[in-house]
């Protein structure tokens, strides 16, 4: 056991995962000399070389697509992408080639390339440094979605993700970089594509993932002190999606409400309020609620406490649960 | 802007002026005979293939969309011609003749324009997208310009494994003139030119990127100057003469083998149909497609090879022949061979399995009812 922040956690994966696979590289803008912006690649260049730790011009197309050039010879490139929004030049890659080629070569080629993007708000910056844009690259098969939410998920993650044979997305909650947390260096426990309950209870389950697990935690005790017993599922894999947990819990509690940073509009939670409908009607005591952005630009720093959910939203949206 | 951009339309109304219309070509005298018939024979299947998939589209066969490389056969054969068995290939969707220059079974890649099981990728990949790693062929790509960047770093993959020189693995990358204009072309040979990448950028320009014209979509409508921004040399060659293609290709393929530095390769040519099967190429004008017919790289090898003495019309009558029996027997063999099964639809969507993919096909009940 040992203790770090998410970024160090990060920082540590990547160093195990350039150590135990020679394939392994990681790309980006400014990850080597300056350590990334957010400093998750720091001192990975000194120690393993300009050729394992490339510094690429701003060309995220080139650099995506040149992950996947790599990865058709055998590579396993690491992408880091600076900010969420900065995923966009490069998103004809993702979703046209990097999703396709092992299906459009009848399965003779895969492309095992991981993309790191640091997402979410609470940074007090703007749109393309605070968006959550998940839902756009979930729609696309051939891709896995992750997102981890404390150190010895970004630890492990990291490393399941580079070792995966599928292309995954990360997505690094940036606003929980320096949070600590423990770290068993000897088991990840989980496979990185599995949900995990958090925190158990019984009344009402609220599904989240990233940077929302923490205000979830905080609402679930705060119910408590309600006298609701609130189970809390961090989700950890967005594509695919751990069903099989979430239902188990609705099974037992009747009510979801899931969470996320993102708009709901055609989000995430929509796809699992979906499933879960399917899946749990015999089950629910009331309709599925969810709690996210709002259908609209990531709104100015001064304001961004009112776009973002809060413990205050998601215990309103257990209050409306729990009436029915 | 709208008046610049008229102004603009009609001073490039027409693609740019053909070469003079040959009849013959003359050949070097170190240039084997056997060779240059084997070209001819190469350039034939290719053109009587492309023919036999139009019509196949036409019967309803081949659905989709299809790009055929009829007026570009010199330019596949004498690129094929120069690149190695151990290079690797990215084309664009225009990929029949450069699957089967690189020696797929005609029967397999007529398959997978048919979308058969037996096809060059079981019919999953489709007319656009051929891909074979035995042969190095890394893909036909859809999507204009997808191609550049995964090539651009097949290429940087390359510099890992081994150090330039007469053995040394390159990478081709072809590309239309309409491609020249993304984003993703200018970001590759940049990453190639900074990198110093064993890459060759092939821009095959057929003066028309669907129905616009070169001039009318490029600031510097001569595209082998376009890598000047990023010092990579650029040649443009002759596309319907199937050495002049082979040389350059070789010129530039060298550079990259021996030095590792990226370079760019133009070849004009003359699109003989619309840009896909179903483009009537209305835009065209009947002097434009006379130029194009003049030029029309296969008669005129045919004429060269009869007027040297090294083919005579009963030849050229076997090579076709054969030709056309090689392409009945690829359309035999597609025809007969069985579609996909519904069973293998989700198969390689993922390199492993996903648990919770929604394998319920229409019809099929989601939810068990308790």
């Amino acid at each position: 056991m040992t203790t770090m922040t998410i970024a160090k956690a990060i920082n540590e994966g990547l160093r195990a995962t350039l150590k135990n696979n020679p394939k392994a590289l990681l790309m980006g803008e400014d990850i080597g000399a300056l350590g990334g912006v957010y400093r998750v690649t720091e001192g990975l260049k000194k120690e393993f070389g300009a050729d394992r730790v490339v510094d690429t011009p701003l060309a995220e197309a080139g650099i995506i697509g040149t992950a996947i050039g790599l990865a058709l010879r055998g590579y396993h490139p690491i992408c880091e992408i600076q900010f969420d929004g900065f995923v966009f030049p490069g998103f004809n890659q993702i979703t046209t080639q990097l999703a396709k080629i092992h299906a459009r070569s009848a399965g003779q080629l895969s492309t095992p390339v991981v993309i790191r993007i640091p997402y979410g708000g609470g940074i007090g910056s703007i749109e393309h440094h605070s968006e959550s844009p998940e839902a756009l690259f979930a729609h696309t098969a051939g891709l896995r979605i992750i997102s981890p939410s404390n150190a010895h998920d970004a630890y492990w993650m990291i490393q399941q993700a580079a070792a995966c044979p599928d292309p995954v997305i990360v997505f690094e909650p940036k606003r929980r970089y320096w949070q600590k947390g423990e770290i068993n260096t000897d088991d990840p426990g989980l496979d990185p594509f599995q949900a995990r309950v958090i925190h158990p209870g019984t009344d009402a389950t609220i599904v989240v993932y990233g940077p929302l697990v923490p205000v979830a935690l905080a609402a679930a005790d705060a119910a408590e002190e309600d006298g609701h017993s609130v189970e809390v599922i961090d989700l950890r894999s967005i594509s695919p999606m751990d069903f099989e947990t979430v239902s188990t819990s609705v099974e037992k509690t009747g009510r979801l409400i899931v969470a996320h940073e993102a708009p709901t509009f055609g989000g995430v939670g929509g796809e699992i309020a979906a499933r879960i409908s399917e899946r749990c009607f015999y089950a629910l005591e009331s309709p599925v609620l969810r709690v996210g952005g709002f259908h609209m630009p990531y709104p100015v720093a001064r304001v961004e406490e009112h776009y973002l959910p809060d413990v205050d939203r998601l215990l309103e949206a257990l209050d409306r649960a729990l009436a029915y | 802007m709208a008046e610049r951009r008229r102004a603009a339309a009609a001073r490039v109304k027409e693609p740019a002026a053909p070469p003079e219309a040959q009849t013959t070509r003359a050949f070097p005298a170190d240039e084997p005979p056997e060779q240059l018939l084997g070209y001819y024979a190469d350039m034939v299947l290719i053109r009587k293939f492309e023919l036999s998939a139009d019509q196949m589209y036409k019967r309803a066969k081949i659905g989709g969309y299809c790009h055929l490389n009829l007026g570009e056969e010199a330019i596949v054969v004498g690129l094929m011609a120069a690149l190695l068995p151990t290079d690797y290939l990215f084309t664009n969707y225009r990929d029949h003749g450069y699957a089967l220059m690189r020696g797929l079974e005609p029967g397999r890649v007529m398959a997978e324009l048919f979308g058969k099981s037996t096809g060059v990728s079981k019919g999953r990949g489709g007319s656009m997208h051929m891909f074979d790693v035995g042969v190095r062929l890394l893909g036909g790509y859809g999507i204009v310009g997808g191609q550049l960047p995964p090539a651009t770093g097949a290429a940087l993959a390359l510099t890992y494994r081994g150090a330039p020189g007469p053995d040394a693995e390159v990478v081709m990358c072809q590309l239309g003139d309409g491609t020249t204009n993304i984003g993703a072309f200018h970001e590759s040979l940049n990453l190639a030119a900074v990198w110093h990448l064993p890459i060759v950028y092939v821009v095959v320009n057929n003066r028309l990127g669907m129905g616009t014209t070169v001039e009318a979509a490029a600031g510097e409508p001569e595209l082998y100057k376009r890598g000047s921004s990023y010092r990579i040399p650029g040649e443009r060659v002759d596309g319907t003469d199937v050495l002049a293609v082979r040389n350059g290709a070789r010129r530039a393929l060298d550079r990259a083998r021996l030095k590792r530095e990226p370079a760019l390769l133009e070849v004009m040519c003359y699109r003989l149909r619309g840009h896909s099967v179903v483009d009537p190429a209305r835009y065209r004008s009947s002097a434009d497609v006379e130029t194009a017919q003049a030029a029309d790289p296969v008669p005129l090898l045919r004429q060269s090879l009869i007027a040297a003495g090294l083919l005579d019309e009963a030849e050229a009558q076997r090579f076709e022949a054969d030709a056309d029996a090689r392409v009945a027997a690829a359309v035999a063999f597609a025809d007969a061979s069985p579609d996909p099964s519904p069973s293998q639809l989700f198969d390689y969507a993922y390199a492993t399995p996903v648990p919770n993919a929604p394998h319920a096909l229409p019809g099929e009940p989601v939810v068990v009812l308790p």
